[in-house]
């Protein structure tokens, strides 16, 4: 290599590493954008149920004020973002688990009453609003429980 | 760098630092000059007509929508530039979020007097953010950079101490508010001010039109009926 080249390549290379920095940002930037998105997705389908405030990670990720962010912060802020989006998709994903079972629970405690004697099955765990109880109670009161007479009666539950 | 707004209003472009501009190119400060015309006091209750308006963006705006509204095209945008600049929108809410749960937490969009009934019912119409500052305290035009290391914001003795590399909108020579942030002490407009300089923050995703129209609405409703 001659002496020429070598400066070109020395001049050069500061402004090759701005340019591929700057392109990483703008990657990085793009990733963030997605994952918030995803995330915003993800809490509006599962409200009421889920909340990124639940998560544990939620409340320390600021970093304090509006400030242009290093390439460092910028991978921080996408690795942090990507964790929440899969802690939230894990949540929602047994969260719909939950809501299955509930809704079989559910099913056979309508078959079979006698088998679930006084369970309670809030409507909240079918995905349903409102604050309705499901509950397998005697008919008739004291004489249904003597007698073996139980049904599913759904309450308002509601203060 | 001046232009007219669709709507007709006389909007200016803030300028931008160097690294900003280089970084966040699709930030813009939209900035527009607005004279008072209504009689009353801009802290004083609001005229009927804009508590009506506040009333019926109350019943539109329900909790439904209050939910969704993260994933309007609007404040999601907002959502990602908050991310972008280091804030995480599920601790320092966007605008129209904190709006929204006011709303939910209040039954309604509570009046706060003039220009906040005016400010909030842009917001809430568009998505848009819009701050007012008080024209008098303002030197040259405004932009946005970053702050230097124990920079005061505002002119007051009792200006909070800045530290270095916050985002700022400033003016020629002064820190005047944080990106998205509150104002600083003593250039907000006041219940006597006459002339106001309105702005509001674009960002990657949001129309101009909506910013616009933000700063039209603001700037119409504080002209008079």
């Amino acid at each position: 290599m001659t002496q020429s080249e070598q400066l070109v390549i020395e001049c050069g290379a500061p402004a090759q590493w701005e340019v591929a920095e700057r392109a990483a940002r703008s990657s990085l930037k793009t990733q963030v954008a997605r994952l918030e998105r995803e995330l915003s997705a993800i809490v509006v389908d599962a409200f009421p149920h889920l909340s990124p405030a639940e998560l544990p990670d939620a409340t320390g990720a600021a970093i304090g004020g509006p400030c242009l962010l290093t390439l460092e912060a910028l991978e921080r802020t996408r690795d942090r973002l990507a964790g929440r989006v899969q802690d939230m998709r894990r949540l929602a994903a047994e969260r719909v688990e939950h809501e299955r079972f509930s809704r079989e629970l559910l099913e056979r405690m309508k078959l079979e009453p006698g088998r679930y004697k006084f369970v309670r099955l809030p409507v909240r765990d079918l995905g349903q609003g409102g604050c309705g109880v499901w509950e397998v109670r005697p008919r008739l009161g004291l004489i249904g429980m003597l007698a073996g007479w139980w049904q599913v009666k759904l309450s308002s539950g509601c203060p | 760098m001046r232009h007219g707004g669709s709507s007709g209003t006389e909007l200016e472009l803030g300028w931008r630092a160097r690294e900003v501009e280089q970084e966040l190119p699709e930030l813009r400060l939209v900035v527009a000059q607005t004279q008072v015309g209504r009689p009353s006091s801009l802290t004083a209750d609001s005229p009927p007509g804009i508590e009506d308006r506040l009333r019926e963006l109350s019943n539109r705006f329900r909790g439904a929508r209050a939910v969704g509204v993260r994933r309007e095209p609007v404040p999601a945008a907002y959502r990602v530039f908050f991310r972008h600049i280091g804030l995480d929108p599920d601790v320092v809410q966007t605008p129209i979020e904190a709006a929204a749960l006011q709303r939910m937490l209040h039954g309604g969009f509570l009046s706060g007097g003039l220009l906040e009934d005016i400010l909030l019912i842009a917001l809430v119409d568009t998505g848009v953010p819009v701050w007012a500052l008080d024209s008098g305290a303002v030197d040259g035009p405004l932009g946005i950079r970053p702050s230097g290391e124990g920079e005061p914001l505002g002119r007051s003795s009792a200006a909070p101490l800045l530290p270095a590399g916050r985002l700022v909108v400033a003016d020629a020579s002064t820190a005047l508010a944080a990106l998205f942030g509150e104002l600083a002490p003593g250039h907000e407009a006041g219940a006597g001010t006459r002339r106001l300089t309105l702005f509001a923050i674009q960002v990657d995703g949001v129309p101009s039109l909506y910013v616009e129209q933000a700063l039209w609405t603001c700037h119409t409703a504080l002209a008079g009926p």
